[in-house]
């Protein structure tokens, strides 16, 4: 689930209920599928991508990501590097709400000179992907950096766009998006 | 969370769960420290009052390296070089400070008990860095950091701490902490060295080393405080490492045990040189981890946001 949508942040509070299912299952494997192909058009293959998976909501996509992409590039899994990211520290929220970490950072090794893809279930506001921009550069100076989302919400506050998306979902503002293990919910907070 | 407080005065203060949410804070903390560029922006325009009436290098360093590297701006304030030596008392001092604006105050002072006056007398998080022979918080969570990174979970591990138990608030704030845990805490020194009263301490005395130092996980090592003793405490200093320094004989006799020591060391008094190098001395390791501890209470008390109602921390 996107931060937003977790129990540390309280703009809404309450149940969460599940409206609509968007993406069952399948479709968020065949749009894992189809960004892995995206990311090896647009870099010409796998060599210095390092795949980077935000805390908590992205680790899982990420891992999928990376074996879908060994898998159609033919190599061995586990060659293309996995990292996670936990951004916390670097948000511009402190002392609007809650803030904690929630879980490890494990970059791989320098990312001088790679091509980072940042991926993360739901966009929304971009101030994550903000916070993580700054996250990556006290670890080093990244060729590129990239960002897969599974979901773009819309209402960006800052000027971040996706460079992978599985689905653009138009969404208001108090509605939630959780990305789980049975596909993509659409729901309210009641 | 850290016991609901604002403050963190005392080992007492905090339970199980709140060490715990603590040494996984600061497992996230202890990744920061191996950056390339190890600080985050957690802490920034916050503002870190030192008030060390008492001499430190290692605490007051630690704690200067955890303020950097969340952002923070600090204040130093020198107390040989103060108003003190005008006369100035502590609650003058501190009103001097807080009028200036600060959001945390650390304290050290010769005397128990002087954190907690402050932290009556102000809005800013007090964090004690060390009152009289009472309690050092901070160095305990590090040291449970340290013991849990080598041993896991501490429940039903046996520590002794040895030595100079009377005069030291490392050993009231270990054997709290250690105890709250789940580990056996014994204490093992001489008669002199021990406080006149030990009820209600969750530990078990001994006055021979040899008796125990066989079955051990952690022993812990204390310095002798010979600026803190008035008489004489013991024979000679050669004596009491015969009978209780941890020496190359003993050192053997622990096995994987870990060593650990709050420092400085008097080398050749509570531990033999060379012991003090083997590789289950985890006496550096231990101020490594001092850092990170130190962030996650810093981040916890003055940038985790939460709001503070009626003395205590909730979600906003």
């Amino acid at each position: 689930m996107a931060e937003r949508e977790r129990g540390l942040a309280a703009p809404q509070s309450g149940q969460f209920q599940v409206r609509t299912q968007v993406m069952s299952d399948d479709d968020v494997s065949r749009a894992i599928r189809r960004m892995a192909h995206e990311i090896l058009e647009r870099n010409h293959g796998a060599d210095d991508v390092v795949i980077i998976g935000m805390q908590t909501g992205g680790v899982d996509l990420a891992h999928r990501l990376a074996a879908d992409i060994s898998m159609i590039e033919e190599v061995e899994t586990g060659s293309v590097p996995v990292g996670t990211l936990d951004a916390t520290m670097h948000r511009d929220d402190f002392g609007l709400r809650p803030v904690m970490p929630e879980a490890a950072t494990k970059m791989p090794a320098d990312p001088t000179g790679k091509v980072i893809v940042l991926v993360d279930d739901v966009l929304y506001t971009g101030r994550t992907v903000r916070a993580a921009l700054d996250a990556i550069h006290s670890y080093g100076r990244p060729r590129a950096i990239q960002l897969a989302v599974m979901v773009d919400r819309g209402h960006r506050e800052l000027p971040i766009r996706p460079d992978y998306v599985g689905k653009n979902l138009p969404t208001r503002k108090d509605e939630i998006v959780d990305v789980n293990a049975d596909g993509v919910d659409l729901g309210d907070i009641t | 969370m850290i016991g609901g407080e604002r403050h963190l005065l005392s080992m007492a203060d905090l339970d199980r769960d709140d060490i715990e949410q603590l040494m996984t804070l600061t497992d996230s903390f202890a990744e920061v420290g191996e950056r390339s560029i190890p600080k985050v922006p957690a802490l920034r325009g916050k503002t870190i009052a030192w008030l060390f009436y008492e001499d430190s290098t290692r605490t007051r360093l630690s704690f200067e390296t955890a303020a950097k590297r969340l952002s923070a701006d600090t204040m130093n304030f020198n107390v040989s070089s103060s108003s003190v030596n005008k006369g100035e008392s502590l609650r003058d001092t501190v009103e001097t400070i807080t009028a200036m604006g600060v959001d945390g105050i650390v304290v050290r002072h010769r005397a128990a008990g002087a954190p907690h006056r402050v932290a009556e007398w102000v809005d800013a998080s007090v964090i004690n860095a060390g009152d009289g022979w009472h309690q050092h918080p901070t160095q305990s969570l590090l040291d449970l950091y340290t013991a849990r990174e080598h041993l896991g979970d501490l429940d039903g591990k046996h520590i002794a701490i040895v030595g100079d138990i009377k005069h030291s608030r490392v050993a009231r704030s270990n054997a709290l902490a250690f105890a709250t845990m789940g580990a056996e805490v014994t204490l093992v020194a001489p008669k002199t060295l021990l406080p006149t009263h030990l009820e209600g301490w969750p530990v078990t005395v001994t006055h021979n080393l040899d008796e125990v130092v066989d079955d051990l996980d952690i022993c812990y090592l204390l310095r002798m405080q010979l600026e803190r003793q008035t008489d004489a405490v013991v024979p000679s200093l050669r004596e009491f490492h015969t009978e209780f320094g941890l020496d190359v004989r003993r050192a053997d006799r622990l096995g994987d045990a870990l060593i650990m020591h709050p420092g400085p060391m008097n080398r050749g008094v509570e531990i033999a040189g060379e012991v003090a190098d083997r590789p289950n001395a985890v006496i550096t390791e231990q101020v490594a981890n001092g850092v990170s501890v130190r962030m996650a209470v810093l981040f916890l008390l003055l940038g985790s946001g939460l709001d503070i109602v009626d003395g205590k921390r909730v979600a906003a």
